[in-house]
């Protein structure tokens, strides 16, 4: 099985964090991983992406044009790639910024205000990792502890921190029910 | 009993010059090697050769030599001594190579303060070529591409190397420096030891600005060669220390 | 198991590299490889060894000329407008005959063009690197683990031919990060260089690095006796991969990126009955000629799938001196093939569409 996940986002909103996370617990899992951002001028405070791929087969192109799974943290990445998900596939949007509910009858999708969620528990700044608990409960691409367990270990002991707040918000997500 | 009177520094191989008469390459290659003698380096120097006429300075010295390309030559010297931090490197450059197609990498070479000695032959035209315009050559000097003399509205103003490259905070030395007369030779002579000095003393870049000749070029006798060099170069290229850190510091 | 590290590819060569023995890198910052300047740049004065950014690509590629001579193992890298200004420089070096790694990661073009992954260098890299009858020795990685290992072999063929070595990447190699494993990347002594400039120590006649020889014979002698190396290259260092060809009725040929979706392609047209196979170059200089021409015998048709107008499809044509129908499949400008453009490609050939 072979999985395209897109991430997309403003530059800051932890796009390109959320996107080696995943690919980094997909490598600790055994799986075949890759994971390739947007990269050059689109990195300079505009829209930021990246595709990572998770499969049990050698991986071909690395670049996600047609998602299994989008996870989108704007309007504008909405509106880009909202129609390109796969018949099938898996819609995640941050409801607090992207007020549209898609009409596709042939994808699934979930909403999840994490930027409001962010906010209320005095964890501005970590709505991605609030989606990232919400898409792991959803899809269990990998299990709860093996990724905070990673997430952890790359944070360094300068931001030791940060850790708790990591641990907090993928609590917010991961249990969210809509 | 002979006594031996004069000979061939060591550093130098005895091989001929390839230069015309009356050019002045020939004493300071030999001031060059008296140097790499006197200080006894010749088994840890490494020589760079530039593009002009001097390209064939590698078949000249008996140190290790490399032939760089045009301009180039302070980027590989650099390349050189960071590989090797106890080498000595020189380059030996004419005014083409260093001033016009070189500029970027002598203006660098100097601000980054490489342990480096430059030897900068500028005799203000091209040789090798034919005798073209070069950076050096002097308002009103006339040249083949030149034909009605510099005109400093058309073909702009020389360059001042030393000047401009005392104003650099990584030059440790920089001298200018000619060769035609015996008292000009003994204080080149004096001023290549400084610069070899500073850079073995890691004080940062050296370079000796040397005014030559080039007879054959200028259309003239090596002896008239010799005078021009007094008469018309010298005002305009003044002799003297343009940059000397251990001045400064004591 | 030794342990794997995600990491971009960029950063997986400088790593390989530092491990490979390379102490010198000189770089000038250009999209998409500055990360390779700035792993050297934290990495290297932890190992004793140096990162210098030049003031140019051209001056770059002239530290590497000294460093090289001074018998070192070195570096450079660039992206395809970097690399035209290095064409001096890596001419000068191949004529001198020192060994040296320069990466290419390269982006569209010509001219500043873009920055996404393109293939377009590939002329350059294989028939004209720089001016003269000179070759390279052209490694093209598929993958973030290859671009590592083909680091260490880089610098390994480096040194025992005398013969500067080109990576032939992409940005979107250069820029994405997959698993590596650095086991067996690295070398416990390095080789001696007796024809190096580093003073001769009192020990030796002076050594001479140059590439000027101004009689025509002289000169002539010298390219011939690169060229004898050149053959003996040949003969020994092609390598390649070959993806289901035993059967295969249409042989692509790719490299690189464009190698993968090939691959993911090849799988989509065998579920549709269609015999495809590939052969991936990983030399692109020297070029797998023999096992085409091999492969010529029993496929029916070829097709070269690149990030370009079509370039290598001319190599193919000549190896195979045109026995077999070659066709060509490309994106240019930045642009990537998705898996369905080349399943469609395949389809069509399949179908006989190739005239």
């Amino acid at each position: 099985m072979t999985t395209g996940i897109l991430i997309a986002g403003f530059g800051g909103q932890g796009v390109q964090f959320s996107g080696k996370q995943i690919a980094k617990t997909g490598m600790y899992e055994g799986k075949q991983v890759s994971f390739l951002s947007s990269y050059g001028p689109e990195m300079r405070g505009g829209t930021s992406n990246c595709s990572v791929i998770i499969s049990d087969e050698e991986i071909g192109s690395p670049l996600v044009t047609t998602p299994d799974v989008l996870i989108a943290f704007n309007i504008a990445s909405y509106d880009k790639f909202e129609s390109k998900i796969k018949a099938g596939g898996i819609l995640f949007a941050d409801s607090t910024l992207i007020a549209k509910k898609s009409e596709r009858e042939d994808i699934t999708a979930y909403y999840i205000p994490a930027t409001g969620l962010a906010n209320e528990n005095g964890l501005t700044g970590f709505a991605n990792v609030i989606m990232l608990g919400y898409v792991m409960a959803v899809t269990g691409l990998f299990s709860y502890e093996t990724f905070l367990g990673h997430m952890v270990e790359s944070i360094p002991e300068s931001k030791a921190a940060l850790i708790e707040k990591n641990k907090k918000a993928l609590e917010i997500g991961f249990n969210y029910k809509a | 009993m002979s006594k031996v009177v004069f000979e061939k520094p060591k550093a130098l191989a005895d091989v001929p010059f390839h230069y015309c008469p009356g050019c002045t390459h020939g004493i300071v290659h030999r001031l060059v090697a008296e140097v790499i003698d006197e200080l006894g380096v010749e088994d840890r120097t490494i020589g760079i050769a530039p593009v002009g006429c001097s390209v064939f300075a590698y078949n000249y010295f008996n140190c290790d030599m490399i032939e760089a390309a045009h301009g180039r030559a302070p980027a590989v010297a650099t390349g050189v001594k960071r590989s090797l931090p106890e080498s000595v490197v020189f380059t030996y450059q004419g005014d083409g190579d260093l001033a016009a197609i070189g500029t970027a990498e002598t203006v660098h070479i100097a601000a980054r303060g490489e342990n480096v000695t430059i030897i900068f032959i500028n005799n203000a035209i091209y040789g090798m070529t034919g005798g073209q315009m070069a950076p050096t050559t002097m308002p009103g000097q006339v040249t083949t591409t030149s034909p009605y003399g510099r005109d400093r509205k058309i073909q702009g103003s020389p360059i001042h190397v030393c000047e401009m490259l005392s104003t650099l905070d990584g030059t440790a030395y920089a001298e200018r420096v000619a060769v035609n007369s015996p008292k000009h030779v003994i204080a080149a002579k004096k001023a290549i030891r400084k610069a070899f000095d500073m850079q073995l003393n890691k004080k940062g870049f050296s370079i000796v600005e040397v005014l030559s000749t080039c007879p054959t070029n200028w259309g003239m006798s090596p002896t008239d060669a010799l005078k021009w060099v007094e008469s018309d170069m010298i005002p305009f290229y003044p002799l003297g220390v343009y940059k000397d850190i251990t001045k400064e510091e004591a | 198991m030794a342990k794997k590290v995600l990491m971009k590819g960029n950063e997986a060569i400088a790593e390989a590299a530092i491990k490979s023995g390379c102490r010198h890198y000189f770089g000038y910052p250009i999209t998409p490889q500055t990360e390779i300047a700035e792993y050297m740049a934290k990495r290297m004065p932890k190992v004793g060894g140096l990162c210098l950014q030049a003031e140019s690509e051209i001056a770059a590629i002239n530290m590497v000329l000294g460093a090289a001579s001074a018998g070192v193992r070195v570096m450079t890298s660039s992206s395809s407008p970097g690399i035209s200004l290095k064409s001096e420089g890596i001419s000068y070096i191949a004529g001198c005959d020192l060994p040296c790694l320069i990466l290419n990661v390269q982006r569209g073009g010509p001219g500043l063009g873009g920055i996404q992954p393109a293939q377009s260098d590939y002329y350059q890299a294989t028939k004209a690197n720089g001016h003269g009858d000179m070759h390279l020795i052209v490694v093209a990685p598929a993958s973030v683990q290859e671009m590592a290992s083909l680091t260490g072999l880089a610098f390994d063929l480096g040194d025992k031919y005398r013969i500067p070595v080109m990576m032939l990447a992409d940005g979107a190699l250069g820029q994405m990060m997959e698993p590596v494993d650095f086991e067996g990347i690295g070398c416990e002594t390095l080789p001696e260089k007796p024809w190096a400039a580093c003073g001769h120590g009192g020990k030796r006649k002076h050594n001479v690095i140059n590439s000027l020889f101004i009689q025509p014979e002289e000169l002539e002698r010298t390219v011939i006796e690169r060229f004898e190396r050149y053959k003996v290259i040949e003969e020994n260092e092609v390598r390649y991969e070959e993806y289901m060809t035993e059967d295969a009725d249409i042989v692509i040929v790719s490299y690189g990126i464009t190698s993968r979706i090939c691959k993911t392609a090849i799988a989509n047209a065998r579920k549709q009955g269609v015999k495809v196979g590939m052969l991936r170059p990983i030399t692109l200089w020297p070029y797998p000629k023999a096992a085409l021409r091999r492969l010529a015998e029993t496929a029916s048709q070829f097709l070269t799938v690149e990030l370009n107008m079509g370039q290598m499809v001319d190599d193919v044509k000549l190896a195979i001196e045109c026995k077999k129908p070659v066709s060509f499949f490309g994106r240019t400008g930045g642009m990537m093939p998705s898996t369905d453009e080349v399943t469609a490609e395949i389809m069509k050939l399949a179908k006989g569409g190739n005239n």
